[in-house]
C-alpha cells in the first residue's frame, strides 16, 4: 500500500505513482484517439442535416401513426418464412457444428498439426462475417429467397455453436472417459458412451440460445433479399408507407419478444 | 440337470429426456413442423443450380484476392469503419454507467431502477441494422448514423451487463466501505468500481469487436463504413475485391479478439 508521510500524518494512497502515471498516460492516449475519430467522423458529417433531425423525427412520428392493422394479412407469411430461416438455419448449424467442435477441442481431436487448425479457421471465419454479409453473398450467388438466408444464418451460425461446443467438450470430465475405455470400447464408442452425455445439455442449451439470436438476425435479412419479414419492412420504407413500417415494427418486436422468453424457459428446463 | 437359461438383462443408456411422452411428442412435433417447412418453402432450385459456376467463381477468388484495383475504396471504408467503432463504442459505454448504475436493483431506488431497465429493455429489442436503417433517415447518409445506431445497441448491451455485475458484487466490501463514513461518490468509487472494472473491460473490448463487425454491414443501408465499398463490389460481380474485404474484416476482427485477450490478463 502506497502511504506517504506528510510531516505528522501518513497519506494513504490507492495507487503509487508509476501505477497513477501509466493509468493517466493510458486514459491520455484513449481520448487522443476518440478525438482523432471524432474528428475524421464530423467532416464527413453534414450537420445540417443532423440539426434538422428533431423536426424530422416529429414530422416521421407522425405519418407512422396510428398503425395500419389490416396490413397485419399480409405478414403471416413472412413471419412464417422469418421463422423457417432461423429454425432451418440453426438446423444446419448444429448439425455441421457437431464434427466442427470434435476437431477442434484439444482433447478430442485427431490431429493437433492439421485438423485443429483447419476447424479453428472454420469457426473464425464463419464468426467474423455478419449474417447479413453471407445472406449479401448468397443472395449474388444463388439468387434471392428464403433458401439464401436459410444457408446465410447456417453459415453465420456454424462458429457460434462449434467454438460454444468445442469449449464445453474441453471441460468434460476424463475419468467418465476412461472408465468407458477400461471397458474395451471402441473410439465411437468412446465417443457416443463417454462423451456425448456429458456434452448433451450445454449442446441443447447452445441451440437454443443461437436460435433466438437467428431470430432477431433473420428479421433483418430481408434487407439484401434473402426472405423474412425485412423485404416488407425494406419495401415499406422505400414507398413510404409508414404505417406499415408501424405494424413490421410491432411484429418483429413481438417476435423477438416471444423467442427470448421461448428460449430462456427452454434452458431453465434443460439446465 | 435341468438347464435353465439365464434372463439376459440388456443395459441401456438413458434417454435425455426422461418424459417417455414428452420425448415422442416433441419428436412427433419436430417431424411435423419439419413437414410444414419443407412444403411452405420456396425453393428455386434452377435458380441455385445457376448459382453453382458463380459461387466456383467466388470461392477461387480468393486465390488470390485483388486488394489493389480497389485499395481506395477499401482503405476509405476500413477507416471509416474504425473510425465508427471507436466513437460509437466510446459514447455508448460513457452513457450506459450511469444507466448500468440506475438499473443496479442494490444501487438505485425503484424508479430510477425502472426506468433504467426500461432504457435498456427499449435499446436491445432492435438490431442494429433497423436501428441504423432510421437513423439515415433522420440524420442523412455517413457515418454519423452508423455511430447512432452503434451507440444505442453498446447502451442496451453494456447497461445491462454493468447493473448484473454490480448486482453480483461483494456486499461485504461495499459495507466495509460504507462503514468508513464515505459519501456516495467515494463509496462508489473504492467499493463499487474495483470489483466491476476488470469484466467491464474485457467486455468493453468484446463490445468493440462487436461494433465492428456490426459497422461492416450497416453501409447496406447507407450507414458509413466498410459495408457500402463491399455491396458496391457484390453488386458488380467483383468478387475479388470482395473477397479481400472479407479478409481484412476476419483479420481485423482475430487481431482485435486476440488483443482483447492480452488486455484482459493484463487488468486482472
Amino acid at each position: 500500500m502506497p502511504v506517504t508521510q506528510q510531516g505528522e500524518s501518513k497519506l494513504w494512497q490507492r495507487r503509487d505513482r508509476k501505477q497513477q502515471l501509466l493509468i493517466w498516460a493510458t486514459q491520455f492516449l484513449g481520448v487522443a484517439i476518440f478525438v482523432y475519430c471524432w474528428q475524421k467522423v464530423s467532416e464527413n458529417t453534414v450537420w445540417m442535416f443532423v440539426n434538422d433531425a428533431p423536426r424530422q423525427a416529429a414530422d416521421m412520428a407522425q405519418r407512422m401513426l396510428p398503425p395500419k392493422w389490416s396490413y397485419m394479412e399480409q405478414l403471416w407469411q413472412p413471419v412464417w418464412d422469418t421463422l423457417n430461416i432461423a429454425t432451418l438455419g440453426t438446423l444446419i448449424a448444429i448439425v455441421m457444428a457437431f464434427p466442427i467442435a470434435f476437431l477442434a477441442a484439444r482433447n478430442t481431436t485427431p490431429s493437433k498439426v492439421f485438423a485443429r487448425p483447419v476447424a479453428l479457421f472454420i469457426i473464425v471465419s464463419s464468426r467474423s462475417i455478419n449474417s447479413l454479409l453471407w445472406a449479401l453473398m448468397l443472395v449474388t450467388i444463388i439468387g434471392p429467397g428464403v433458401f439464401a438466408g436459410i444457408i446465410a444464418i447456417g453459415l453465420r451460425s456454424i462458429g457460434f455453436c462449434a467454438k460454444l461446443l468445442y469449449e464445453a467438450i474441453e471441460e468434460i470430465n476424463e475419468t467418465q472417459v476412461e472408465a468407458i475405455r477400461a471397458t474395451g470400447a471402441s473410439g465411437l464408442q468412446i465417443l457416443t458412451y463417454g462423451i456425448v452425455p456429458q456434452i448433451l445439455p450445454a449442446f441443447a442449451g447452445i441451440s437454443v440460445f443461437r436460435w433466438d439470436i437467428n431470430i432477431r438476425e433473420s428479421t433483418v435479412l430481408g434487407l439484401v433479399g434473402a426472405g423474412g419479414i425485412g423485404i416488407q419492412l425494406n419495401a415499406s420504407i422505400n414507398t413510404v408507407t409508414w404505417t406499415q413500417v408501424t405494424v413490421i415494427l410491432i411484429v418483429i418486436l413481438a417476435t423477438v419478444v416471444i423467442s427470448e422468453w421461448v428460449s430462456a424457459k427452454v434452458r431453465h428446463a434443460i439446465i | 440337470m435341468a438347464s435353465r437359461t439365464l434372463t439376459s438383462r440388456r443395459w441401456r443408456r438413458p434417454p435425455f429426456i426422461s418424459n417417455a411422452y414428452l420425448r415422442w411428442g416433441l419428436l412427433a412435433a419436430a417431424i411435423l413442423y419439419l413437414a410444414l417447412a419443407y412444403a411452405t418453402t420456396e425453393v428455386n432450385w434452377s435458380r441455385v443450380a445457376d448459382g453453382l459456376p458463380r459461387a466456383k467463381r467466388f470461392l477461387l477468388s480468393f486465390f488470390p484476392p485483388d486488394f489493389t484495383s480497389r485499395s481506395e475504396d477499401i482503405l476509405e471504408g476500413i477507416l471509416e469503419s474504425l473510425w465508427m467503432t471507436v466513437v460509437s463504442t466510446v459514447i455508448g459505454i460513457l452513457i450506459s454507467i450511469p444507466i448500468g448504475l440506475g438499473a443496479a436493483r442494490n444501487l438505485a431506488p425503484t424508479p430510477i431502477y425502472l426506468l433504467c431497465r426500461g432504457i435498456v429493455a427499449v435499446s436491445r429489442t432492435f438490431p442494429e441494422i433497423i436501428v441504423a436503417l432510421f437513423a439515415v433517415k433522420l440524420f442523412g447518409f455517413g457515418a454519423f448514423a452508423g455511430i447512432i445506431a452503434l451507440s444505442i445497441g453498446t447502451i442496451g448491451f453494456y447497461g445491462k451487463l454493468l447493473a448484473e455485475d454490480i448486482e453480483d458484487m461483494d456486499p461485504v466490501q461495499a459495507e466495509a466501505v460504507k462503514a468508513t463514513g464515505s459519501s456516495w461518490f467515494q463509496w462508489l468509487n473504492y467499493a463499487v468500481q474495483p470489483q466491476v472494472i476488470p469484466r467491464m473491460v474485457g467486455l468493453g473490448m468484446y463490445r468493440f469487436d462487436i461494433n465492428f463487425r456490426e459497422s461492416a454491414v450497416l453501409g447496406i443501408v447507407g450507414a458509413g463504413g466498410i459495408g457500402a465499398t463491399l455491396l458496391t463490389s457484390f453488386d458488380r460481380y467483383e468478387f475479388d475485391s470482395a473477397a479481400a474485404i472479407l479478409l481484412i474484416i476476419i483479420a481485423i476482427v482475430m487481431a482485435v479478439e486476440y488483443s482483447s485477450g492480452y488486455i484482459r490478463k493484463w487488468v486482472q
